[in-house]
């Protein structure tokens, strides 16, 4: 396609309408606007860091996109189905999108089996045995099958927020996102979730990842977003991001996580 | 009353005495299991964002709150046959208002329990698509149950103690058998020190129970 030769590789590898796609989204608590104007599109198979202050509405952003947010202007779609839609079968919706929050959520319970079995049961209709072999199949691919019959209590943190990656993964979700899946862990573990998350996108998987570390947005990501209160202040490749085309509210806050 | 003191004349009316108990376990068990059950809809629609639905639920709540058992009790025993139209025995009536009444009780349980579930947990079977329903059930309320166990064990042991009411409707449970004893042995003293103890140990064996089951769950 000559005509769209100029534009940012990343970007046009999939043109036309976006697996997720954002149109002039705003979003007020009360009197409170936490989303102005935010307009972004993900294709299949992209990986999107974003990044920004605390506050900033990342966390917002993100819910907004599987429904778990409400917001009164704009348009979010999701492979073709719009969010806000009121005919839209919400559950549906959400079970083709995974998402992992920075306190884990296993649900505290039932079992680490249970824990990736359960939607799998209620949600997509599957009989015990199929659910239980995706779910060790998963389990394997974390590398916790030996704690399959634990509760998530009993495990580390780092190993909780692998059972709930694969908890995700179980429903074959067409996209994934991520709320600060690291911060609420201890350094040493990071990397083995980080490493999850890493082998996640080099099969392809379409990401929406909110954190903080820099070298995973670095070595994994295509694009980089960086929100400011409310706003999507910088939406560029991760080459324009981190080669300095970025504005002066996302230079500064680079430089005050990086010296960290 | 005789002169001394004679137990051994209790000993003698022992299965009289366990009839009763029976019946004294049963109002309690069925007023525990029919209580969770509506009290746990009821603390649904308390919680429901539905305005008038959770506000009937409210109302039921506060006006229960505010009778006496007691009240409650020969109420039912006179109200409900005469809605069903022909009699139904002491035992169903109060059965009946006891469920109700205690009710009002495990939903106000209930529905701190539901509230003590985190909303980051919610969001987590939202976001796996589960529906309102199975988010309530297989996420939410078994956690509010299991965080309010001790609670609703306690509350059914406040239940048990107020069973021995049903003497106003002329039911026979372990109070009223020993009291019927009591008088027609002239055995007061004796029989109401029993009773005393029967239900100061029954309750204590309960009360070691919750502790013990409290620790377990602390350290789960
Ligand atoms: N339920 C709510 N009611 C009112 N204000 C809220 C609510 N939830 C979030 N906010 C506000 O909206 C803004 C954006 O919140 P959000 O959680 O999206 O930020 P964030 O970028 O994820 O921050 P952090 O890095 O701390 O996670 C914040 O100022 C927050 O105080
Ligand atoms: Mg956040």
């Amino acid at each position: 396609m000559p005509e769209t030769e100029n534009t940012t590789p990343s970007v046009e590898s999939s043109p036309g309408v976006g697996m997720i796609q954002m149109e002039v989204v705003s979003k007020w608590y009360g009197n409170f606007q936490v989303l102005v104007n935010c307009s972004t599109k993900v294709d299949k198979g992209e990986v999107v860091v974003i990044c920004g202050p605390s506050g900033s509405g990342k966390s917002t952003l993100i819910k907004v996109i599987n429904g778990l947010e409400p917001f009164q202007e704009g348009v979010v779609t999701f492979d073709g189905t719009s969010v806000g839609d009121a005919a839209t079968n919400l559950p549906m919706l959400r079970s083709r999108i995974g998402m992992v929050f920075q306190s884990f959520e296993l649900f505290p319970h039932i079992t680490i089996t249970d824990n990736i079995n359960l939607a799998q049961l209620k949600v997509l209709g599957r009989d015990e045995n199929e659910a239980t072999n995706r779910s060790m199949a998963l389990l394997e691919r974390v590398g916790l099958m030996d704690q399959k019959d634990k509760f998530p209590a009993q495990l580390s943190g780092g190993q909780q927020q692998r059972v709930a990656i694969a908890r995700g993964l179980a429903m074959d979700p067409a996209a994934m996102l991520f709320d600060e899946p690291t911060s609420a862990l201890d350094p040493e573990m990071i990397n083995e979730v980080l490493d999850v998350m890493t082998e996640l996108a080099n099969d392809g998987m379409t990401m929406m990842v909110v954190t903080h570390e820099m070298g995973f947005a670095k070595r994994v990501a295509d694009r980089v977003i960086f929100m400011d209160e409310g706003r999507i202040e910088e939406d560029c490749t991760k080459d324009e991001f981190f080669g300095g085309e970025r504005g002066d509210r996302a230079q500064e806050f680079l430089s005050k996580i990086l010296t960290h | 009353m005789e002169g001394s003191f004679d137990f051994a004349i209790i000993l003698k009316s022992v299965p009289y005495l366990a009839e009763g108990m029976v019946l004294t376990f049963q109002l309690t068990f069925l007023g525990i299991a029919g209580g969770i059950f509506f009290g746990t809809l009821l603390a649904l629609c308390r919680l429901s964002p539905f305005a008038p639905l959770s506000f009937v639920a409210g109302s039921y709540v506060n006006f229960f709150r505010s009778m006496p058992l007691i009240l409650v009790i020969f109420w039912f025993y006179f109200l409900v046959p005469f809605i069903v139209g022909h009699p139904v025995g002491g035992f169903w009536s109060v059965t009946l208002a006891f469920i109700m009444f205690e009710a009002a009780y495990y939903c106000e349980i209930m529905r701190a329990g539901i509230q003590s579930v985190t909303l980051g947990q919610v969001y987590a079977g939202q976001a796996l698509g589960l529906t309102y329903r199975q988010n309530m059930q297989y996420i939410v309320l078994p956690q509010a149950f299991r965080n309010m166990i001790p609670i609703l064990l306690t509350q059914a042991i406040v239940l048990f103690q107020d069973t021995s009411l049903v003497y106003v409707v002329g039911l026979g449970d372990f109070l009223v058998h020993a009291d019927i004893v009591a008088n027609r042995d002239n055995r007061l003293m004796e029989m109401f020190t029993t009773v005393a103890i029967v239900y100061f140990i029954i309750c204590l064996l309960g009360t070691f129970y919750i502790r013990r089951l409290q620790r377990k769950l602390a350290n789960a």
